[in-house]
């Protein structure tokens, strides 16, 4: 009888025995939990909030964060915390008539910021409508859509990402502070305080927010190790990202990784503080709409038609 | 006084086969699930169903459901203390240890559904970086919390003056007793408007919602308590009188009578009106391009519910205690469909980018589920094993 195999509903064959000890092991499990005080990173678990912190500490954090990183992706990263420059709010301009929907921002956004790869994490949807159909509520639109080549004939295409609202519902909903707006306007997460509640990704209007269901799984040697605190360091499992402008790249004087990859042009970035800026030109010269205006969550990611 | 509370204690462990088979019941099923949960903590909830387009499931739709039940206690203190209706005074104990055990389990489901559940302290005022006012959570954190607190008090105060052979001073609990009346009242508000303050989810920004919260959990939640004091009398030395049980039955057949019209208010108002976000209710009750999944339990909700108004509406048969337990029964699967995953899920679908990722839980998702209902069975009976002995003065003669 001890060595019959019984099927037990996690659909794992079991035997009896293990089956029962699993049971013992869960119970104790649950009374000890957190008793392990040899692995448990008490550091980790007492460190504070970003914005509570002072230069100091943020320093002694990354020093910290970057020692963990490396040795467990076994490669040397280098965590910064570049801060927002004066007189600069980042918007974001992008072409309808040009976009051929060829996803090069997708991966090009995977690659740059470090995206769990298994599984598959991308900040940037884009969306294929069929000409003529009518497209306000999305349903029609595909995500999925795999063809040989693009452009396709019939269809165009609306690329998605976060919409850095001025107005961001999601950080009204944070229940920890652990999303906020950065002075030159973008949203940030910090991944050392996020409890992975996801209220922030039911109340987001624009499907921006990514969730780690997994731990995230990222070949060594496509990592990219220039990262920024707010931005694309690693994440762990259980916390949520999102698009952050390349926060890291844009603070530096460079513009995100999927503008600079766009084959067609499609993509516009600039300070829209600055009248002589390319974006406050379209914003000025362009048919431009945003994307959900009713609910006034005022994106500064702004959708036109050039042509 | 503490000798009495310690032998109350010693008879938590002392009962016959019957008690001994259900505590063993609950402990493998809460055993299972812990061992799921370290699954889950492990692998992250990537053992659950949920993914980015359907961010929140089976564990939050529990949630909203216990939040209902939690509310079964303030319908037996109105009549008890405000209308000092004798025979529900007796039992509105079993009301409060009802709100507490569902309280804790809401807070189980909560603590299960988080991707980080270490730092869950973040959460607190002071230590951590509670984001009050603006964040619905954090007000439900104190809400929840609260109503704990308050139901725990006024049961512990209550078991004491039994200790001693006294009677309820109500002078020094009044003040409690009336706070939670609107209490109860905002632990559902609270829970509904945390659905429905955003407009990204065109299901929950519907005004109506935090009405029908109530409505339907001052359904369920009484169901709830019809079957357990049944089982209570059936079980111990209690005694319950059949009037307190008609009063309830009474009550239900007021509250779902609302809630079905409150239902039929917001069919009318999205088929009617026939805008794009009408799509969520589609989904629900017809499906949506294709997608079928929940609509036979929507369905049989509706059938169950009615089926429940109409046993309750009518006296004669709420009378009747097999009629009234097969009512109070359907309105406990009715509403557990309705203000579950009939009510979480299509708030995600479709989702705001127009995609239908259809939901249903994995079978990890269940076990650590039924892990907590079992966590609640277990706390609920070991609380009236504790307190009938005190309550009945049967430990106190004893001593004497």
């Amino acid at each position: 009888m001890s060595k019959k195999i019984r099927k037990n509903p996690l659909e794992a064959s079991l035997h009896r025995r293990t089956f029962i000890k699993g049971i013992a092991a869960g119970l104790a499990g649950a009374v000890f939990a957190g008793g392990t005080a040899d692995a448990f990173n008490w550091d980790a678990f007492l460190q504070k909030h970003f914005r509570e912190m002072n230069e100091e500490e943020i320093k002694r954090v990354i020093e910290r964060l970057e020692k963990e990183a490396s040795l467990e992706l076994k490669k040397e990263i280098h965590i910064a915390a570049t801060k927002a420059m004066p007189n600069v709010k980042f918007g974001y301009g992008l072409d309808l008539s040009r976009c051929v929907g060829c996803r090069k921002c997708v991966y090009a956004c995977v690659q740059e910021n470090n995206q769990s790869r298994t599984p598959q994490v991308q900040w940037i949807t884009v969306l294929r409508f069929k000409k003529g159909e009518k497209w306000i509520d999305l349903e029609n639109s595909e995500k999925y859509y795999n063809p040989k080549e693009v452009p396709e004939k019939d269809f165009f295409y609306m690329p998605i990402q976060c919409q850095q609202c001025e107005n961001p519902p999601c950080v009204r909903a944070c229940p920890t502070k652990a999303t906020w707006k950065e002075p030159d306007g973008i949203v940030v997460v910090d991944y050392n305080w996020c409890i992975g509640c996801r209220y922030c990704m039911a109340a987001c209007p624009y499907g921006a927010r990514r969730f780690n269901w997994a731990k995230p799984n990222i070949p060594e040697k496509e990592l990219n190790p220039d990262t920024h605190y707010l931005g694309n360091r690693p994440r762990y499992k259980g916390v949520v990202e999102k698009c952050t402008f390349c926060i890291q790249r844009t603070r530096a004087g460079k513009y995100p990784a999927c503008v600079e990859v766009c084959p067609v042009g499609a993509r516009k970035f600039g300070n829209l503080l600055d009248p002589k800026s390319e974006i406050r030109y379209l914003i000025e010269n362009k048919r431009v709409f945003r994307l959900k205006e009713d609910i006034n969550t005022e994106p500064k990611f702004y959708y036109f038609f050039a042509t | 006084m503490i000798t009495v509370l310690f032998k109350a204690l010693g008879r938590t462990i002392i009962g016959d086969v019957r008690y001994y088979t259900w505590l063993a019941f609950l402990l493998v099923v809460i055993g299972l699930g812990a061992n799921t949960y370290m699954q889950q903590l492990d692998k992250g909830l990537i053992i659950t169903a949920m993914r980015d387009q359907v961010s929140w499931g089976f564990y939050i739709s529990n949630f909203t459901f216990l939040v209902g039940v939690a509310a079964a206690a303030v319908l037996l203190v109105i009549p008890a203390y405000l209308y000092h209706f004798k025979p529900i005074k007796e039992i509105v104990l079993f009301g409060e240890m009802l709100a507490v055990t569902a309280i804790i389990m809401c807070i189980l489901f909560i603590m299960v559904d988080m991707g980080q559940p270490m730092r869950v302290w973040h959460l607190l005022p002071l230590v951590g970086s509670m984001n009050f006012p603006s964040s619905l959570l954090a007000w439900d954190v104190i809400a929840l919390n609260g109503y704990l607190v308050i139901n725990f008090v006024l049961v512990m105060y209550a078991l004491c003056r039994s200790v001693q052979g006294k009677e309820y001073r109500l002078s020094l609990v009044l003040p409690l007793i009336l706070l939670s009346i609107p209490w109860a009242v905002s632990i559902h508000t609270v829970t509904a408007f945390l659905y429905n303050g955003f407009p990204s989810r065109p299901f929950w920004n519907a005004s109506i919602l935090a009405p029908r919260f109530l409505a339907s959990a001052f359904c369920s939640g009484p169901a709830i308590m019809i079957i357990l004091l049944q089982v209570i009398r059936k079980v111990s030395k209690v005694e319950i009188d059949n009037k307190a049980i008609a009063k309830i039955a009474e009550l239900i057949a007021y509250t779902m009578g609302i809630n079905l019209f409150l239902l039929g208010a917001e069919i009318f108002k999205e088929f009617y009106s026939g805008s794009i976000h009408k799509a969520p209710l589609e989904y629900l009750y017809f499906g949506l391009h294709g997608k079928t999944m929940l609509v036979p339990w929507m369905r049989t909700a509706l059938v169950l519910n009615l089926v429940a108004f109409i046993i309750f509406l009518i006296p004669k048969a709420r009378e009747n205690f097999f009629a009234l337990n097969l009512g109070a029964v359907l309105i406990i699967i009715g509403v557990y469909i309705e203000k579950g995953m009939g009510l979480i899920i299509p708030g995600f679908i479709p989702d705001s980018l127009g995609e239908i990722y259809e939901y249903w839980p994995t079978a990890q998702e269940g076990i650590i589920t039924a892990a907590i209902w079992a966590t609640g069975a277990l706390i609920y009976t070991l609380m009236v094993k504790f307190s009938v002995p005190i309550y009945t003065r049967e430990l106190l003669s004893e001593d004497k």
